[in-house]
């Protein structure tokens, strides 16, 4: 049996106002070349100057993942040649990187400690685009120098399964601390994967590296290919080779991007326009008092202190957007459970978006006040499904609602009794048939009882009393 | 009114406030200068066509010529090179900013070697820069323009680049004050980088008073420069500590330095003891693989820092079929055989396979060499020594031999090295006529005090007058036409005054 050996290489944008080494907006999104100035586009004689920010921002990720913060790193220079890098070479941090030894806790089965090796502090490059037809590539710098962490776990993933998790748990922590934007799809999130093959007790195989895994589903479809394909070559008693590989989508396969000796030189050095990265245990301690609770502590918290199911628990932390907008209803007043209940299956419908809580459909204050009326008992939970369009739709509270629609619960007993009367007087036939045995239209009875009323009655209520008419109690 | 190029910049400023002459009469008292004599001298590769409105401030007048790779916005920035050969400076260069807020202005743009790489002016792209004290030899570099243009009262001040000696040993080719502040001092933003670690903006003047004024309103912190420093200037720091400490004087290796030179050291030392100072003779054992450490750096800071004149976004483009096509002639058809020849030695140094032995060992002997300098810097408050092995050679008589051109820089590069602030001065002339010069460094941050240093010196041995007198400006000559620079007399050696 072959054993799988995973480790994930993860490149995250900082969610900072400006770019890492000059003043220039980090927004790439603007029009082509429209955030750019001598030092990102490579000028003759501009000079990188560090932004603190990016820093503080960088200290965050650290922290969170446990990391050892060197109190003095380095920048270096990565050197090759690609239109879109604007100086010939990337600065980063290879010989000393600021933050190392850390850790992040995964659930697979069980709780794994996956190891963080390092993370350093580098800047992206630009964006190239190809005109095949007119046989031209045109290059936007926009992004050049936007700051970005690597984050390099140390080899302990096992299983493709494993590896999307982390990367899932990775992502929501760097999301809830602001630190990044989450979107993998547009690439401000990006991840290369090693994996290599071995024998149990045998020394590690060769490891092969795959770039650009940009979803979940990329990640863990690229790894079991190369499982699979790994293990073929090695019960054909052949070599891995040591080569960087890409991920085809629509073959479901990787393929050679680069073979051993075809992998560049980057002739790092260090960099000569940069000091020395100096950070004192006060802007630890100050990075460290900006951090949230992290999205582990939080679901714990929601299973102990508002009894929420672990599932539940996990949906809504997965967004951190959505977690806030949850803990505000309930601050307000909402019952935990019920909102955690009815955020999920009724809220969620009326939500669009990758994150819909970033601009959420209602105020919590709204929906805690819809809530907190159906646990009083003033509405039904019918009732209530009924006006939640209508309160997002209108902006209208719970309350004025039900006014303006006159809306009137029938709550007093005399009163729910007297429209089952009027209802079950109109269903002979089926009633005499219950009383002869056939107990089984009681649900259709009860149904036909909240349809006329249209849910203006407390189900326990009509079930109680509808079953005391069939038994003849009222009669 | 030609005569009013002879005036230093403590006598433009002073002229210009009494009223004596306006700013568009030095400016084509200046333009006319050039007119006449920089055909033959080409020591400028641009000139300012007209004066800018000027601010007022301490340098309010003061023109101030700047070396090609430094950027003056919306004048031409080549580095003597073809591959910048039309391109034009978007920015000013913080050095520039500085002397335009001071009242300054730059009249024009001078030849250098290519990307500063050379010590001759000889590896320009795109002209060639004769020495005036004779016409048919070198002006030192990479420098070797604005030297040239302050030795030819084309411009009282300039600015170069020293990163390996380039603004001392043209100063000293050319009979002039060569200053290389200590490392961060001055504001590397808006240089083109060479070497970033050891680059730094030097100044030219023909007297130190000049000099000091210069720098005075430059230098500084400068935000943008992340290796620049932040300790405030001290123009009133005293010249020396108290009671006269032994000065360093550095012991002449055996071979490798010029007769002429080994003789006038003696007589150079001995004006400071005069001035009351006693003489210590220093050894520094590392000395002499400065040449091989500074090679291996500098050429391996300029294959990165070189790396951006791709061709992709400003500059010469060769086109051609694929980008990596494009890369390759760009980059052979757009620099010269020095350029490339540096590039491809730093690129072996930075290789993976190299690293160790080449980058990785020449830092740890910087480190050394650097340690040693310390030391010595710790007992004396200044180091006296020679500023180049030999005086200014005939064009051509190096150029093939890149080894013996590199030997140029052997007394100035281990300051560079190791950052320390170092001032070339004139001393005499040789048989031939031609100037002789030596040089002082101090440490860190002792700029100041080493200026005022030289003022004394200058004070006694008056090298601004020999310049004058050799170009017939002096005061007995104002109405005399200016001489031909052809003209070489038999001079014989002489100190002054
Ligand atoms: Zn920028």
């Amino acid at each position: 049996m072959w054993k799988t050996v995973i480790g994930l290489e993860i490149h995250a944008q900082l969610l900072t106002s400006t770019k890492l080494f000059c003043s220039c907006p980090a927004n790439y999104g603007d029009s082509p070349n429209s955030n750019v100035c001598p030092v990102c586009f490579g000028l003759p004689g501009a000079l990188p100057v560090l932004n603190g920010e990016a820093v503080r921002q960088a200290l965050r990720a650290a922290l969170l993942l446990n990391c050892r913060i060197n109190r003095t790193s380095s920048f270096d220079r990565k050197n090759y040649f690609y239109p879109d890098l604007s100086k010939g070479y990337q600065i980063t941090q290879f010989f000393h990187p600021y933050a190392e030894n850390g850790y992040m806790e995964i659930e697979v089965g069980g709780t794994r400690r996956i190891g963080i090796t390092r993370i350093h502090i580098e800047e992206d490059a630009g964006k190239s685009f190809h005109d095949e037809e007119r046989g031209e590539t045109l290059v936007d710098f926009n992004r050049c120098g936007t700051p970005l962490i690597e984050i390099v776990s140390e080899p302990d993933l096992e299983t493709p399964e494993e590896a999307a998790e982390y990367l899932r748990r990775l992502r929501e922590l760097l999301v809830y601390a602001g630190v990044n934007d989450g979107n993998l799809e547009e690439g401000s999130l990006r991840c290369d994967a090693n994996i290599s093959l071995h024998r149990e007790g045998e020394p590690l195989g060769t490891r092969v590296e795959i770039k650009n895994l940009n979803s979940y589903r990329f990640l863990q479809r690229a790894l079991r290919y190369e499982q699979e394909r790994q293990a073929e070559l090695l019960e054909r008693g052949e070599e891995v080779g040591r080569e960087t590989r890409l991920f085809d989508v629509k073959s479901n396969r990787t393929m050679v991007m680069r073979t051993k000796e075809q992998l560049l030189d980057y002739r790092y050095f260090p960099e000569p326009d940069l000091g020395i990265l100096r950070i004192e245990e006060e802007e630890i301690r100050l990075a460290g008092s900006t951090l949230p609770e992290t999205p582990a502590l939080k679901r714990e918290r929601y299973v102990r202190e508002y009894h929420l199911s672990a599932d539940d628990a996990k949906i809504l932390v997965s967004s951190p957007s959505q977690a806030a907008f949850y803990e505000e209803t309930v601050k307000l007043g909402a019952p935990p459970v019920k909102a955690a209940h009815w955020l999920l299956t009724e809220l969620l419908q009326h939500a669009s978006g990758s994150d819909p809580f970033l601009t959420p459909p209602l105020t919590p204050k709204a929906f805690a006040d819809l809530l907190v009326s159906l646990e009083k008992g003033r509405i039904t939970a019918p009732m209530a499904k009924d006006i939640l369009p209508e309160m997002i739709e209108k902006g209208l509270s719970a309350t004025e609602l039900i006014a303006k629609k006159g809306i009137a619960l029938v709550d007093s007993p005399e009163a729910v009794k007297a429209m089952v009367k009027g209802v079950l007087e109109g269903l002979r036939p089926e009633v005499e048939r219950y009383r002869a045995g056939e107990t089984k239209l009681l649900g259709f009875l009860i149904g036909e009882v909240m349809k006329s009323c249209k849910g203006a009655a407390q189900p326990k209520t009509v079930n109680q009393t509808v079953r005391e008419f069939l038994e003849g109690k009222e009669e | 009114m030609t005569l009013l190029c002879s005036l230093n910049a403590r006598e433009i400023v002073s002229g210009l406030r009494k009223g004596l002459f306006s700013p568009q009469e030095l400016f084509h008292s200046l333009r006319e200068r050039t007119a006449s004599l920089d055909g033959e001298i080409g020591a400028f590769l641009s000139r300012n066509k007209e004066l800018a409105p000027l601010a007022e401030g301490p340098l309010k007048g003061v023109p101030v010529a700047m070396k090609d790779n430094i950027l003056a916005h919306g004048m031409p920035l080549t580095c003597a090179s073809k591959i910048l050969e039309n391109y034009v400076a978007p920015y000013d260069a913080t050095v520039v900013a500085r002397l335009k807020q001071n009242g300054g202005w730059v009249p024009g743009k001078t030849n250098m070697d290519e990307f500063a790489m050379g010590s001759s002016t000889e590896n320009s792209a795109l002209g060639v820069t004769r020495n005036p004290w004779d016409l048919s030899r070198v002006p030192g570099g990479s420098s070797g323009g604005s030297a040239a243009a302050v030795a030819s009262f084309q411009t009282p001040l300039a600015l170069g680049s020293d990163t390996g000696g380039s603004v001392r040993q043209p100063a000293t080719f050319c009979g002039l004050y060569g200053f290389k502040p200590t490392y961060g001092r001055i504001s590397r933003y808006g240089l083109v980088a060479f070497a970033s670690s050891l680059d730094q903006i030097g100044l030219f003047g023909r007297n130190p008073e000049d000099i000091s004024l210069l720098f005075e309103n430059i230098a500084g912190y400068d935000p943008l420069d992340s290796t620049s420093l932040r300790e405030p200037l001290r123009p009133d720091r005293d010249e020396t500590p108290k009671n006269l400490p032994a000065l360093a004087y550095l012991a002449l290796p055996d071979e490798g330095v010029d007769p002429e030179i080994r003789e006038a050291y003696p007589r150079f030392l001995k004006v400071f003891q005069e001035m009351g100072y006693p003489l210590e003779e220093v050894r520094v054992s590392h000395w002499e693989y400065a040449l091989y450490v500074y090679y291996v750096i500098a050429s391996s800071e300029a294959s990165s820092n070189l790396a951006r004149f791709d061709g992709i976004r400003y500059g010469f483009r060769s086109p051609a079929p694929s980008v990596d096509a494009l890369y390759d002639e760009t980059r052979t058809k757009g620099f010269g055989p020095e350029v490339r020849r540096r590039i491809l030695l730093g690129t072996f140094s930075l290789g993976a396979g190299q690293y160790d032995e080449y980058y990785g060992k020449a830092f740890q002997v910087r480190n050394l060499i650097a340690a040693e300098l310390r030391d010595l810097f710790s007992k004396y408050p200044f180091l006296l020594l020679p500023s180049t092995p030999d005086t200014a050679f005939t064009l051509g008589s190096k150029s093939h031999d890149p080894v013996k051109m590199y030997y140029s820089d052997f007394f100035t590069i281990p300051l560079s090295l190791a950052g320390y602030p170092a001032l070339s001065l004139p001393f005499c002339l040789s048989g031939q006529g031609l100037p002789i010069g030596f040089q002082i460094a101090a440490p860190y941050l002792n700029d100041e005090r080493m200026l005022r240093l030289a003022s004394r010196y200058e004070g006694i041995v008056g090298g601004e007058e020999t310049l004058k007198k050799r170009f017939n400006l002096g005061d007995e000559a104002f109405t005399a036409p200016p001489e031909s620079v052809h003209n070489k007399d038999n001079q014989s050696e002489e100190v002054f005054p």
